[in-house]
């Protein structure tokens, strides 16, 4: 015991001051730079969003020109994808999974130090591309050549950025695979971890396996570009097909590592304010494996319009259509899991019911996508924009929200104000759907996506789109404050911090010991 | 298109806190999908509609005990959580129950896409090819072809002019069909990935540069139709509108003759010397439905992304290497090779436009038949 005692005072050591963030090896440290570096680029990706929606708030062109205006619809994505929701649950990762399988850290925690701070410059690297010569990347966040390849200076800036969040992302998950197999406190078999650690290691699976492949991809295209290859190139005997195909096998199963680790989140928030346990826990962890099993077999859906054979596309709708059932079966188990409870409605409670409402919402309209002769009348359009950003913002986002609110008490040792919590959660519930419902008009009357200018008889709709857009923004601001607030100081929170949690983190007091479990805890 | 001006920004920044609408016509608001003039297009509609209801459905049954349930199970109601949970029967149930409503989906679509996917047994067959930033479109077997960019004037895009009816979806040369006929598109392109979508003629296609991919359909009413570009092409990909004038069989054979008497008025044009002021007032045409949207109608180019061409070496040296990258493009950029795209005239023309415009005075002239000689 005593030499136990020793070690940890050995490790209590850490530096102070800025070299404590540089050269941190701890998992709560690098979640907080994980988790701030997400909210900086959820500012700027918002920013950019701003432009577009200003853009777009008029026919007309008024205030960027056209090719920027595909730079900044690049960039937003881009930044939002990989900057913003890929690093927040990584982050929620490295803060949650240790305290809840019961282990001291992460456990590889010089990799976990290296794979954060490879983020910054990759980011930099990104920005930087919005002032050189030919200005930045405009040819969407897809990457499709032939137009890519038209990019200027800012190219090889790009293609390195992707190398480098690809391989942060694969030091990441790696990490948390690693954590999750040998980690465990005594006694926490797999079918006894919180739900939030089993999506995210079937995520960290899926980012493994297809993070390598859009590298590959992304690699073919700076051999197309400079080194005289013609993968993509039609007039070389390549195919700029080929590009769309090995893309989106690594773009489906990315759109499921940008909301599996979501649906574990809800999974611990609902059941706690519910004051009642999960539905169906075993269902849900097939659920989720099933689905990121199909993940790997739809990818063609994206590209239906692309001239694939008639059988090509009957498999695709057909494999398309089945993921509705274990999502299905999720909504359901969070339903029955939220009926007959004893509900109280704290804010991330509001954040994890408003989630399964409108990531609802965005289910139906991707089941309609799926559907390939409408398809047809859908693709590229509004509707779908309306369709991954009810998927993505009051879907992942807002599961991220939930999560901050839930455990920030438990990182902090401190309560966020409720009541700004509470007007954060309806403004931006309402904004957000004044923001992107009516894309759902937009794009079924027949308004193409990425144009910076369009017809009369879409301009009502963009305008409302756009003043949901600025609103939603403004809200956010909200959110930055009320967490600047909580670090600071507030109402000290108990260990247990909600009356209805349950979980290895709550054992811990809040804030946290540096080393979570230096002792395994005893699982029942 | 060109860069707004700082004044014109400052315009719109007033309307913005004005909450001033669009100038112009305003349309009605337009919530759904468009049932279309093809039985194709009528097909998706009901399909679309079909699952809109499904989905409409479910959703009210979802949310309403989602309501319910935060309504009435409330701590603050005195709700006690009862502790049941694990039912494998409601899971079965739940699994079952929506696969069934997915094979109810699935027959009517698949029925739908094996008749979209039948382009056999056409009536007329088009060559549609997509350009940066214009379509072209080839009556295959009938000798006539030609190119279709948009109309709208630049003035109304940055607001200069007040927005016409169908500011953005009009062109200079629409594709002419006849109605009740199965017409059969191949459709390409030339530089990057374009998407010919037209939704009253239901669906859209992909226009691929090295592959042809086909789609069909029959309008069944006289009409404009009009639709864009759905493929993220480039800076004006927001600029390359479709429009489709289906017209009655006689009116179609009509409108087939005057363009092959146009043609060989072309071809004429071509075999004759031109003046050089004939070849400048060409040329200006020309250039500005083709070259403007990179190298801009002041020639000044955008710096970084499209070159300038007052007074480059380019316009203002020898005149074969002006010829020869006109013609043939400049690999690796945007710049296209416009011998497929342009008659000889058009190029010739443009050519004598872009070295005695702006200032460029080489004073020199390039005739038709030097082009047809390069080729």
């Amino acid at each position: 015991m005593s030499t136990t005692m020793t070690h940890d005072d050995h490790h209590e050591e850490h530096p102070t001051g800025l070299s404590r963030w540089i050269f941190t090896t701890n998992h709560k440290d690098i979640g907080t730079l994980y988790l701030l570096f997400a909210l900086l680029m959820f500012m700027v990706g918002g920013a950019m969003a701003m432009i577009i929606r200003l853009e777009l708030f008029q026919p007309g062109l008024q205030f960027v020109d056209p090719q920027f205006f595909n730079s900044m619809t690049t960039m937003h994505a881009l930044i939002m994808i990989f900057g913003a929701v890929m690093p927040a649950f990584v982050g929620l990762a490295n803060w949650l999974v240790p305290m809840m399988i019961g282990a001291p850290d992460m456990a590889l925690p010089r990799m976990n130090n290296w794979s954060f701070w490879i983020l910054p410059f990759a980011f930099a690297m990104l920005l930087s591309t919005l002032l050189m010569e030919g200005g930045a990347p405009a040819g969407g966040w897809t990457l499709y050549p032939p137009l890519v390849l038209q990019t200027g200076n800012a190219f090889p800036f790009l293609i390195f950025s992707i190398h480098l969040m690809g391989i942060s992302s694969i030091m990441g998950a790696i990490n948390v695979i690693v954590t999750i197999v040998n980690m465990r406190a005594p006694g926490m078999t797999l079918m006894k971890m919180p739900l939030f650690v089993w999506t995210w290691l079937i995520t960290a699976y899926l980012l493994i396996a297809t993070m390598p492949v859009l590298a590959g991809a992304v690699t073919m295209l700076l051999t197309d570009r400079f080194f005289d290859t013609s993968f993509f190139d039609a007039a070389g005997g390549g195919d700029p097909v080929m590009f769309q195909h090995i893309f989106w096998f690594f773009g489906h199963p990315e759109v499921y590592i940008l909301i599996l680790p979501a649906f574990g989140i809800v999974s611990q928030i609902i059941p706690t304010f519910a004051r009642k346990p999960l539905f169906g826990y075993s269902s849900m962890v097939y659920a989720t494996s099933s689905i990121a099993f199909l993940s790997f077999i739809v990818w063609a859906h994206h590209m239906f319009t692309v001239g694939m054979p008639l059988t090509g596309e009957l498999f695709f709708m057909y494999a398309t259509m089945l993921i509705a059932v274990p999502t299905g079966v999720k909504v359901f188990n969070w339903v029955s899991t939220m009926w007959r409870g004893s509900m109280t409605f704290e804010t991330p409670m509001l954040f994890a019911v408003g989630f399964v409402v409108m990531f609802t919402i965005g289910g139906f309209s991707g089941l309609m996508l799926a559907i390939t002769p409408v398809d047809f009348q859908y693709h590229d359009t509004y509707f779908v924009v309306a369709h991954f950003h009810y998927v993505l913002v009051t879907g992942a986002v807002f599961a991220i929200m939930a999560a901050a609110y839930y455990w920030m008490p438990k990182w902090t040792g401190n309560m966020y104000n409720e009541t700004l919590g509470k007007w954060h959660f309806w403004l931006s519930t309402i904004f957000v759907n004044v923001l992107f419902f009516p894309q759902h008009f937009l794009g079924l009357a027949g308004m193409p996506r990425r144009i910076p200018d369009y017809s009369l008889q879409f301009a009502e709709f963009n305008m409302i789109s756009s003043i949901g857009g600025f609103a939603f923004g403004l809200t956010q601001l909200m959110f930055v404050y009320i967490v600047f607030q909580t670090i600071r100081g507030g109402e000290k929170a108990t260990d247990q911090v909600w009356e209805g949690a349950e979980g290895l983190e709550w054992t811990l007091p809040s804030p946290p010991p540096y080393h979570s479990f230096s002792v395994a805890p005893e699982i029942k | 298109m060109l860069v707004p001006t700082f004044k014109q920004k400052l315009a719109s920044l007033a309307g913005l806190a004005a909450l001033t609408g669009s100038s112009g016509a305003m349309a009605e608001y337009a919530l759904n999908l468009m049932p279309g003039v093809t039985p194709l297009s009528q097909s998706a509609y009901d399909l679309h509609v079909l699952i809109l209801w499904i989905c409409f459905w479910i959703g009210m049954v979802v949310f309403g005990v989602i309501f319910y349930s935060v309504l009435a199970h409330r701590k603050s109601r005195g709700a006690v959580a009862s502790q049941f949970h694990e039912s494998t029967t409601m899971e079965i149930i739940w699994t079952v129950i929506p696969f069934i409503i997915l094979i109810g989906m699935a027959i009517p679509a698949t029925k739908t896409l094996v008749a979209m996917e039948d382009v056999s047994n056409s009536d007329l067959n088009i060559k549609v090819t997509g350009y940066q930033w214009k379509w072209g479109y080839d009556y295959l077997g009938e000798e006539v072809g030609f190119l279709s960019s948009l109309s709208t004037p630049l003035a109304q895009v940055t607001g200069e002019e007040p927005k016409g009816e169908h500011y953005l979806l009009e062109v200079d040369n629409p594709l002419v069909v006849p109605i009740n006929k199965k017409v059969r598109l191949s459709i390409t392109a030339s530089d990057v990935i374009h998407s010919w979508w037209v939704p009253e003629l239901g669906g859209k296609k992909d226009a691929i540069p090295g592959y042809i991919n086909e789609m069909w359909f029959k309008a069944e009413k006289e009409g404009t139709y009009r639709g864009q570009c759905a493929e993220l092409c480039g800076k004006d990909h927001g600029f390359m509108p479709i429009v489709v004038v289906a017209k009655n069989e006689a009116d179609y054979q009509q409108w087939l003759s005057a363009q092959k008497t146009a043609n060989d008025a072309d071809a004429a044009a071509a075999d004759r010397e031109w003046s050089k002021s004939d070849l400048i007032a060409r040329g200006e045409t020309v250039y500005n439905s083709s070259c403007a949207a990179c190298h801009q109608a002041n020639g000044q180019g955008i710096p970084g992304a499209f070159p300038g061409l007052v007074g480059s070496a380019l316009t203002t040296g020898p005149k074969n290497a002006h010829i020869d990258i006109v013609m043939n493009g400049k690999a690796g950029t945007a710049m296209a090779p416009f011998a497929a795209q342009l008659k000889d005239i058009d190029i010739a023309a443009v050519i004598t436009y872009e070295r005695n415009a702006w200032g460029n005075d080489v004073g020199d002239m390039i005739q038709p038949s030097e082009i047809k000689a390069a080729r």
